[in-house]
């Protein structure tokens, strides 16, 4: 064959080698939070422990559901900065339903059952999100310039509602059959509180999604080349507004589980979430640009975050500085980022041989359900 | 045309020489220790097909890449460049394949880029344009130096490109496929300018995958094949075929239109097609045009850069909106589809830009040859691994790709072999009718005979295809049909037995280069 000649010969072998260095940059998130558990046990007596670590989990569930969210928004090359908003409306609204919708024409107070609260605040979070994608889907409207609107609407609206003040009483009453808020913060499934459950099975749906889901491949190609998935017959609008309307729904659950854990609805609730889901994401290894990263990255990095933070506070640190080490770490992040992608182009194109040898197609994105797991 | 005529072998030395020149990567030796010389005033084009070491060598010149073993002799003394301004400081220059321009900016600002003529209070901005104005002069375009870099359509953005290298005075001149999105007259005026640069002594290396067009403007040729010289020769000692076998190894023809069958029923019909120009001006790019293709039927569109044919092809496609017409893919009127449902019906596009529209970088080999056809191995949400494996397997054994199971990453497949991914994918979905446009673009002569001989076993088989060329060659190759088009408009259409002089006249093209 005529370009036979051209193609050197390629074996996958010579890069199998143990190389520490990759090694300790592609985990990079997993080896920062061995770090930080270990730097913090010999720190402090009390950080080491099964319950610690649950209450932490429970700090960082809120975060990590955020930031899968955040993470689908980013694969797809866009930014969500609504999260935090949402997440404040959604607890306004919860807590708003508990106290009871008075319909003046009918002369009744509907007292909705936790069940139909939970999913209307989920329909909220998905409208807000839907308003998100439709502006940058269809009214070409910059992601960010999107979201940072919809993100002051979103809080405007959350604070008009309760004029400010935080609804107090979410517990319901036993007659009117609306009781059981508190279950989402304050129950534990085999030890293991709900909300770092919800978590983790969001966190299985979403691995699920993006390896084994046309939907996920869609994504991965959309936030890679737009251009060259919409020539492939990819629906690039859909699966924008799609992900937004996903980040939606993920703020609002996490709206749901904070407002029930604090035992009240606030309107400034979850300020500036948006940047912490953010870093998490990134912190993760994914690409802002789109199309790289996964989920297992992205849990990683909001443990890293989130054991962090509480670490911090269990040795005493002033809150100012937690403020100082988690910017560090997430510029380090970053930087580590550029690093590996740096390292990842240059070995292609050098070597001109397989980056990824030895896999069958369709593992290459490594993400999926057990590696979930062991971040919880 | 002859190659310009022989001048004295007075000045025949080498400005710039390379000694057993060799790099390698890893396991991968690049380059296995090349010699050639570069000609005082001269031009000394490379030939080779991708991966045969060209794009490394320049690197080397240019000072962008260090070799392992070798040396580089500039004017007989040894020199070692550890960065592209050390090269550019002793007078060499390079002219990138991929255009590095700020898209943003003017002509002249993106001419003096980084080198702005400063004054006391600042940028001498005047000066900059009468220096751009003048460049433009000399490459007899007619663009205004204040005109932004986007406005410009590609083949003013690579005479930007060229005016720049022009502006740094430079000794010798690395020129990486410059033609690439040149007319045939902005050609002409490139290789007046070239020859101009020479009379006053500029050495230019000239890289082609154009080697009839190579070969009227270089004086020396040096092939290369599998990172190693295979030969060199004085431009008016040799010929294409001359050219072709050292670069190859072997005779071979682009192929001929295959016969023995007969054709379908119309599987694509244009029906007055028109297509505005994007930019808003109203000028219809495309304008009520008609063309009908029957199934197993190639037709092949030439024509000049602007002729409309990119337009034509993606307003088929769904990718630009018709301003009037209608598309029929086998009795159905697609006009009103989207991209996706027109997949479905099977009509699909192999886009010009095959990093920009064809592949998506960040997924592996495999991915994307899947990625058109996810459906057929989705079943209730989820998609079977198995499935898309075969999938894979199918399109690789296919269309030839050079790779493993497809787990590689994309980008390190050479240009011939990620084409023939974007082929391979759109085919999987099993089409009926296949638009691709300049299909060779950038890749090697054998991989464009394996495309065109996979096309042709295809409409064999009763695949419609058309494709798009610049190159007056690959009309003769496998096409059944030689559509010109010229002004958005069909300006002639001819069997396959028609001659170049032909299609150029058609075209609107100087018959005379």
């Amino acid at each position: 064959m005529a370009s036979s000649v051209t193609t050197p010969p390629r074996s996958g072998l010579f890069r199998d080698g143990f190389d520490l260095g990759r090694l300790l940059l592609e985990g990079r998130a997993f080896f920062a939070l061995i770090a930080i558990i270990v730097v913090f046990s010999f720190l402090s007596p009390y950080y080491f422990s099964v319950s610690n670590f649950l209450i932490m989990s429970s700090h960082v569930a809120i975060y990590g559901i955020l930031a899968i969210g955040m993470l689908l928004v980013i694969l797809n090359g866009g930014i969500d900065l609504s999260v935090g908003s949402t997440l404040g409306l959604a607890g306004v609204v919860a807590g708003f339903l508990m106290q009871g919708v008075t319909l003046n024409a009918l002369g009744v107070v509907l007292y909705p059952p936790i069940w139909v609260v939970v999913l209307l605040v989920c329909a909220l979070g998905a409208f807000v999100g839907m308003i998100n994608g439709i502006l940058i889907a269809r009214f070409k409207v910059p992601a960010f310039v999107a979201t940072l609107g919809v993100m002051y609407v979103a809080r405007g609206f959350a604070l008009l509602m309760t004029n400010g003040l935080t609804y107090n009483n979410l517990g319901g009453k036993a007659e009117l059959g609306n009781t059981g808020f508190d279950w989402l913060g304050f129950n534990r499934l085999a030890g293991i509180p709900i909300g770092v459950v919800v978590l983790v099975v969001l966190a299985l749906i979403g691995s699920l999604v993006l390896n084994r889901s046309a939907f996920g491949r869609w994504l991965y190609s959309t936030g890679g080349n737009e251009r060259a998935a919409e020539l492939s017959g990819v629906p690039v609008k859909k699966v924008q507004v799609a992900v937004y309307m996903l980040s939606g729904i993920c703020a609002a659950i996490a709206g749901l589980i904070l407002s029930s854990q604090l035992t009240s609805a606030g309107p400034t609730a979850g300020t500036s979430y948006e940047l912490t889901a953010i870093a998490a994401v990134v912190i993760g290894g994914a690409a802002l640009t789109g199309g790289r990263g996964n989920i297992r990255g992205t849990l990683l990095g909001a443990f890293v975050i989130g054991f962090l933070s509480d670490g911090l506070v269990i040795i005493g640190i002033s809150s100012y500085w937690q403020t100082v080490f988690t910017g560090a770490v997430i510029v380090l992040a970053v930087l580590l980022n550029a690093v590996q992608y740096r390292r990842r182009v240059k070995k292609t194109t050098e070597t001109d041989g397989p980056s990824a040898s030895l896999q069958p197609t369709g593992k290459g994105l490594t993400a999926n359900a057990t590696h979930g797991k062991i971040a919880s | 045309m002859t190659p310009s005529p022989a001048t004295p072998p007075a000045s025949d030395d080498a400005v710039l020489s390379a000694r057993n020149i060799a790099k390698s990567y890893g396991n991968v030796h690049a380059l296995k220790g090349v010699n050639f010389d570069i000609h005082r005033g001269k031009v000394t084009t490379l030939f080779g097909e991708n991966g045969a070491g060209k794009s490394t060598l320049m690197k080397i010149l240019s000072g962008v890449v260090t070799p392992t073993s070798g040396d580089i002799v500039l004017d007989g003394e040894v020199v070692q460049f550890s960065s592209a301004s050390d090269a550019r400081d002793c007078g060499i220059s390079i002219i990138h394949q991929e255009l590095s321009l700020a898209p943003n900016l003017s002509v002249r600002d993106n001419i003096f880029m980084g080198r702005e003529i400063r004054t006391a209070t600042g940028v001498d901005f005047a000066e900059e344009a009468r220096q751009a104005r003048a460049l433009m002069a000399d490459l007899e375009e007619d663009i205004d130096p204040m005109t932004l870099v986007e406005d410009l359509r590609l083949g003013q953005q690579q005479i930007v490109e060229i005016a720049r290298a022009l502006s740094v005075d430079s000794r010798i001149l690395i020129m990486d496929e410059p033609t690439s999105a040149l007319s045939a007259t902005e050609v002409e005026v490139l290789f007046k300018v070239i020859r101009d640069l020479t009379s006053r002594g500029v050495s230019i290396v000239y890289i082609s995958h154009h080697l009839e067009e190579a070969l009227q403007i270089t004086d020396y040729a040096v092939v290369l094949r599998d990172g190693a010289m295979t030969a060199n020769a004085e431009a008016k000692d040799i010929d294409l075929e001359w050219i072709v076998r050292n670069m190859v190894g072997e005779n071979f023809d682009l192929g001929s239109p295959p016969t023995g069958y007969a054709f379908g029923e119309t599987a694509l019909s244009i029906e007055n097609v028109s297509v505005t120009d994007a930019s808003g001006s109203g000028y219809s790019v495309v304008d009520r045009l008609s063309l009908e293709v029957k199934a197993g039927e190639i037709v092949c569109i030439y024509g000049l850069m602007g002729a409309g044919r990119t337009e034509l092809l993606e307003a088929v496609a769904g990718r630009m909106p018709l301003s009037g017409g209608r598309v029929i893919v086998e009795g159905d009127d697609i006009t009103r589809l989207s991209i996706a449902q027109r997949i479905d019906r099977g009509l699909v596009l192999v886009p010009e830009d095959r990093q920009r529209d064809g592949l998506v970088q960040t997924m592996s080999v495999g991915q994307n040859l899947s990625l058109a056809s996810i459906a057929s191995f989705t079943s209730r949400m989820l998609m079977s691994r198995s499935g898309e494996q075969a999938v894979v397997n199918e399109a690789i054994r296919k269309v030839h790709i050079k790779t493993d199971g497809g787990s590689a990453a994309i980008g390190s497949l050479s240009g011939g072999n990620q084409q023939k991914v974007v082929i391979g994918k759109m085919l999987a979905t099993n089409p009926r009718v296949i638009l691709l446009d300049e299909p060779s673009r950038g890749i090697d002569i054998g991989a464009k005979a394996e495309v065109f001989r996979l096309l042709s076993e295809r409409a064999a088989k009763g695949l419609a295809v058309v494709f798009s060329t610049s190159e007056v060659a690959e009309c003769l190759s496998i096409a059944h049909r030689v559509v010109v088009m010229r002004r958005g408009k069909i300006s002639a259409q001819f069997g396959a037995n028609v001659s170049k002089e032909e299609i150029m006249a058609a075209s609107g093209e100087a018959v005379h280069l």
